[in-house]
């Protein structure tokens, strides 16, 4: 970057507002969340924790928290086995359609979420998956998958196949060799696939509506049913639940892959 | 370092590979016999077979037909993990994950030897290597021969019935090629044990080796000691790959060979052939039956002699070792002498560099 030092200065401060612009509006729900009052008054006149208190202890909010939670935890170990194997199958093979099925494995991150929604729900009503735990699984795996194959697929491509060569001749039979050769070295993008699932499920909010029964909602559809239904500030402190757990795997997301790139 | 120094014989026999969708087989029924504790090395050209063969032996390539016997079992069905060869790649292959002993140690626990027996395998396989004191190094806080020694130790440390070596001085720069090369060569009289060493380089194969397979299109053209393979090719495509020659072709009758332009003292069978004449049994001056007068079109020192390449009046060029006390110059006139018996009679397949014009002596 050369150029005036005016130029400079004025490009500093533009990037400062839109980073303004773009991380304010989020931030917001951190100060409301320790209102001390029921209500959405911004700034709060005074301080507290009860939104927490509440969020912690109501049954509905806990309820939804622990779906969500558990919902997330199974969906990334079930993405991350099956997008690893499919980055395997897509890495190491050579086939006419290949291209296609690349693009196929990509496909829930292009198709509009609220398409993809609509088509699981006709789909899941009638294998009778709509409001059932199996139904969450399957359908955020569908759309968890892309990000785990896309970070071992970028990991597989940086890996010298000499050293399963190497492995096998040493005496490692294949599935030895991927234990203790193959899976070590790309193990910081199956990481950062397998967060990237887990952000994925936790938040993901357009799916989870259609499928949701009275007895069944994640974290993002009590909250969305807060917001229509009720004047409830929990809602701030639900909010920035999501934001730290999010923000926190993602940044440990990249934190993985800055030290592949060392590595 | 193995206790018991075993050297097991590999046989190829009638070894074919057939890629799919390629013109010509990659190995055409090849036949080799590396005797037990040989150093055997497969030396040709890029393309020539020898790396396919080797990863036949090694199990990392399908065999299309033929037999590979180690010992008396046919192992060219058997996967690479059950094969028991100690591998050496010319890119190290070294986990980067593991420290230097971990690596060596690798092999180890797949075969679940017992923990102090493996550190004790360990510690003797990094000492043989000179390497005792860099067992917790990374890869990566290696230098270059420091990991191909890395790679030498984990590949012998389980005692394997053969070592493949693939070209393991290839990414190495001459001066450590050189120390290597010793290195490898003081391992195969220490372990004993079987060595199959691939390379392209010629000065490489005739310093190690025990004998020389010499691999043109997929067949080998010649195996023998480094002396027989340079003193007695039997194909001028064997005469020009290791060392230089002067190359004359033509057809022999009754111990002269007429090349249409001179006529040369040889010995052999009549009939259309190539005489090779090494550049050390050449001379500057008309002694000898064989007599061409030239013109000198390059001069190059060595030190302790000169190499002086020439362009024969009668066509061609060649090769002289000129020791004499009086150096000539591009452009001197000539008599290039060398005696009947000097010259081997080889048949006349092409010569080992295609690009090369028939005539042309193989530059260093």
């Amino acid at each position: 970057m050369t150029g005036s030092p005016v130029l400079r200065r004025t490009l500093a401060v533009l990037g400062v507002l839109v980073g303004v612009w773009l991380v304010v509006p989020t931030l917001i729900v951190v100060p409301l969340s320790f209102s001390g009052e029921d209500s959405f008054a911004f700034p709060p006149r005074s301080w507290g924790v009860q939104h927490y208190v509440t969020f912690f202890t109501e049954q509905s909010w806990l309820t939804a928290l622990l779906v969500s939670l558990q919902l997330a935890v199974i969906v990334t170990v079930v993405a991350t086995v099956l997008g690893t194997m499919a980055a395997f199958a897509l890495a190491r093979s050579r086939f006419r359609a290949k291209g296609a099925v690349d693009g196929l494995f990509l496909a829930p991150l292009i198709v509009p979420g609220i398409v993809v929604a609509v088509a699981m729900y006709a789909a899941f009503l009638g294998w009778g998956l709509i409001g059932t735990p199996t139904g969450f699984v399957v359908a955020h795996t569908v759309l968890a998958l892309p990000f785990v194959t896309v970070n071992v697929t970028a990991a597989l491509s940086g890996f010298d196949r000499t050293l399963e060569r190497a492995a096998a001749s040493l005496g490692a039979s294949a599935w030895a060799t991927f234990r203790s050769v193959t899976l070590p070295i790309i193990r910081p993008g199956v990481l950062a696939g397998a967060l990237f699932a887990f952000v994925t499920s936790f938040d993901e909010v357009v799916v989870s509506m259609f499928l949701q029964s009275p007895n069944l909602q994640t974290l993002p559809v009590r909250m969305f049913t807060s917001v229509t239904n009720e004047v409830d500030p929990t809602i701030a402190a639900a909010s920035t639940v999501v934001l730290v757990v999010s923000t926190a795997l993602l940044g440990l997301a990249s934190v993985t892959r800055r030290n592949r790139r060392h590595a | 370092m193995p206790e018991t120094p075993t050297g097991a014989s590999i046989r190829a026999e009638a070894l074919t590979k057939v890629f799919k969708g390629a013109p010509a087989p990659a190995v055409d029924a090849v036949d080799l016999h590396v005797r037990p504790g040989e150093f055997m090395t497969l030396l040709g050209p890029s393309g020539s077979g020898k790396t396919t063969t080797l990863n036949m032996i090694a199990g990392f390539e399908a065999v299309t037909s033929g037999r590979i016997l180690l010992d008396d079992t046919d192992i060219a069905r058997l996967p690479p993990h059950r094969r028991d060869l100690g591998m050496v790649f010319q890119s190290y292959a070294l986990f980067p994950h593991m420290t230097a002993a971990e690596n060596v140690a690798f092999p180890l626990r797949q075969r679940k030897v017992a923990k102090p027996e493996a550190a004790r395998r360990v510690r003797e396989a990094l000492e043989l290597v000179h390497l005792d004191a860099h067992g917790d190094r990374l890869p990566s806080q290696l230098s270059g021969g420091q990991q191909q020694r890395v790679a030498l130790a984990r590949a012998f440390v389980f005692a394997p019935r053969a070592m493949l070596l693939d070209e393991p001085l290839g990414a190495l720069d001459k001066k450590l090629r050189e120390s290597l090369q010793l290195e490898i060569a003081r391992l195969h009289s220490e372990l004993g044990i079987t060595f199959v060493f691939v390379t392209h380089d010629q000065e490489e194969a005739l310093a190690l080796s025990d004998r020389i397979a010499v691999f043109r299109d997929g067949r080998i053209e010649q195996v023998g000691t480094p002396a027989e393979l340079y003193e007695t090719p039997v194909s001028r495509f064997v005469a020009t790959f290791l060392g230089d020659s002067t190359v004359f072709s033509g057809t022999l009758r009754g111990g002269l060979l007429d090349t249409g332009s001179a006529h040369l003292r040889a010995a052999g069978p009549d009939g259309a052939c190539a005489l090779v004449v090494r550049p050390e049994r050449m001379h500057l001056g008309a002694e000898g039956e064989n007599t061409l007068s030239a013109t000198v079109t390059d001069v190059v020192y060595q030190g302790a002699f000169r190499r002086v390449l020439v362009a024969f009046d009668a066509g061609g060029t060649g090769q002289v070792r000129d020791t004499g006390t009086t150096p000539v110059q591009a452009g001197d006139r000539v008599e290039v002498g060398w005696a009947a018996e000097a010259g081997v009679v080889v048949a006349d397949t092409p010569g080992a560099a295609a690009a090369q014009s028939l005539d042309d002596p193989v530059p260093a």
